[in-house]
């Protein structure tokens, strides 16, 4: 599949996002953040910031941007659709949370936690909700079968945690609060996250393909089937947005990129936030820990559209999809 | 809605019959549909950099040209021209993915259809077809798809006879068949079952309504000895100047 910028962006800036929407209405309610105004603005102002950019990036892929809303309406069937109310949806929980926390409870009296609790919980869920639609936009394909299973919503679930995480244990390092448990939870949602990609990447290894060039011509009684010649000399609309092929040299340098920047590297700064302690270094560390990780989830992306094989393939002769 | 429709009792299933056995592969279908459906339902059919080096654009039918059976024993292998369009399918995935309610089913007779004025141009459907049925038309912003000419099919304003697809009425070895599917006693029923008609990758379980004919079958003649054996280390009847040239040559 073509790896279109829009939606590599679209995937992993809103997955951030909403993982750090999540985690800030999750933890906000039991204290565990800083109370200060500006904390939670600088915070809130991130994560909404990042899904904004990623749903605005996901419009530009659109042939017709201008009639966007009324991919609202078919949720009954269509996992985009659901996405889209999932998204919008979010916002409602979110703008009451971050009033509630922002301005009510982080003031001298600390008024208004009750609210920000309930708030900050059905955000988190509804973020979790969002993530998952966006997974399943992809799962739900049956003619790619490196989407079409489970690890796929698993690993969206996962990385959206992961860098949500990630850029939680950064802001705490820039405000000088960061903790243990924070470094640790970076620490544990990294590992989730690694493992859960390279349960997709094992399952898109071992898994037998379903359709090939025999099934999609129903020619298989006569023998083996291979294109002899195509129906037009140019690439067309087919070629361009399913036939994309990505030479297996620059797969396996995206894999080791994708291991290092996305999981080894966070892993390795947020144990070395963890062991230095409070402070500038650990600060530091933390930051660098969620600028790798944000250049290693977009290579994961690009290799995520660049790795799907479609069956229409097939039709342009592949042997198996 | 883009939500499946419940088919109403006795409705016609409105499809495509294409014999394998007697397509010539000659793209005469393909440019039918394309001068056809460039002024029909889902007009402009753009294309771009038509008279340039890289012409590309939207056609509703591929004719593809496979070979099966090579490298086996015997003179099996068999060429087959293989055209590719819309199977209107039954579980169509590119209708349930779409978020607008532009792709849609119909009721009446099971075609697929798009509504251009509803279509916000994300190309999902054309993701969740597993046969590359829909094009996208990057000028118009939306998707195209075959229509199974539905503005000749149900037209009265056009001879009966002239009723059928475009590529159907064009065909010149009447390898296309166009009917009522659903009908057992249809003659694309019959046919169907008479040839063996089956679906394109039935393991995804769209259930396509287009059915393919494959080709009959052939007697597989043994290799030739004549020509396979290896001439090279005979001992060749020559004789005067071609026997003298032979070995100068064989040097």
């Amino acid at each position: 599949m073509h790896p279109a910028f829009s939606i590599i962006f679209f995937t992993s800036a809103a997955g951030a996002g909403y993982g750090l929407l999540a985690l800030l209405g999750l933890l906000a309610p039991f204290g565990l953040l800083p109370a200060s105004p500006l904390f939670g603005l600088a915070a809130l102002a991130l994560a909404l910031g990042l899904v904004v950019a990623g749903l605005l990036s996901s419009l530009a892929h659109l042939g017709r941007p201008e009639r966007a809303w009324r991919a609202l309406s078919q949720w009954r069937s269509s996992w985009l659709s659901r996405e889209g109310v999932a998204a919008v949806a979010t916002f409602l929980p979110a703008g009451v949370f971050a009033i509630a926390w922002v301005v009510l409870a982080t003031g001298a009296d600390g008024g208004g936690s009750g609210v920000a609790g309930v708030a900050g919980w059905i955000t988190a869920a509804m973020a979790a909700v969002t993530v998952y639609c966006t997974a399943m936009i992809y799962a739900s394909l049956k003619p790619i079968r490196q989407w079409a299973n489970p690890w796929v919503p698993r690993s969206y679930l996962a990385l959206s945690l992961m860098t949500g995480a990630l850029l939680l244990n950064a802001l705490l390092g820039v405000a000088g609060q960061a903790s243990a448990w924070s470094s640790l939870l970076a620490l544990a949602s990294v590992a989730l996250a690694w493992a859960a990609k390279e349960g997709h990447w094992r399952h898109c290894a071992t898994t037998r393909p379903v359709s090939t060039a025999e099934t999609a011509t129903g020619l298989g009684h006569i023998g083996r089937v291979h294109l002899l010649d195509a129906p037009h000399s140019e690439d067309n609309y087919l070629l361009k947005e399913m036939g994309f092929r990505v030479g297996r040299r620059h797969a396996v340098r995206l894999r080791l990129i994708t291991r290092l920047a996305a999981f080894a590297l966070p892993a390795a700064l947020s144990l070395g936030a963890l062991v230095a302690g409070p402070g500038a270094l650990s600060g530091t560390l933390a930051l660098l820990a969620a600028a790798a990780a944000a250049l290693g989830v977009i290579a994961e992306r690009w290799l995520f559209f660049a790795e799907a094989k479609h069956t229409v393939t097939l039709f342009y002769g592949a042997g198996e999809a | 809605m883009t939500s499946l429709p419940n088919r109403e009792p006795g409705a016609p299933r409105l499809g495509l019959v294409i014999d394998l056995d007697t397509c010539v592969g000659c793209h005469a279908c393909a440019v039918a549909c394309k001068q056809w459906n460039a002024g029909g339902h889902m007009a402009p059919l753009t294309d771009y950099d038509a008279y340039g080096a890289g012409p590309d654009g939207v056609w509703f039918n591929r004719i593809h040209s496979f070979e099966a059976g090579t490298g086996d024993s015997g003179c099996g292998s068999r060429t087959t021209n293989f055209p590719r369009s819309c199977l209107h399918c039954e579980q169509p995935a590119c209708v349930t993915v779409c978020p607008t309610g532009a792709s849609y089913k119909r009721a009446e007779d099971g075609i697929v259809l798009v509504n251009e004025d509803l279509c916000i141009g994300c190309k999902l459907c054309s993701w969740a077809c597993p046969y590359g049925a829909r094009e996208f038309d990057q000028d118009v912003g939306v998707m195209k798809k075959c229509t199974l000419c539905i503005d000749r099919i149900h037209n009265e304003t056009i001879a009966e006879a002239e009723r059928v697809p475009a590529c159907v009425m064009v065909c010149p070895t009447s390898a296309r068949h166009f009917g009522d599917l659903a009908d057992p006693s249809s003659a694309v029923s019959k046919l169907v079952a008479e040839r063996g008609g089956y679906d394109l990758m039935p393991e995804l379980g769209y259930e396509p309504t287009n059915k393919y004919l494959p080709p009959r079958p052939r007697p597989t003649l043994a290799l030739d000895e004549r020509v396979t054996k290896d001439s090279a280390n005979d001992d060749l009847p020559l004789h005067g100047l071609l026997k003298w040239a032979d070995r100068i040559l064989a040097r």
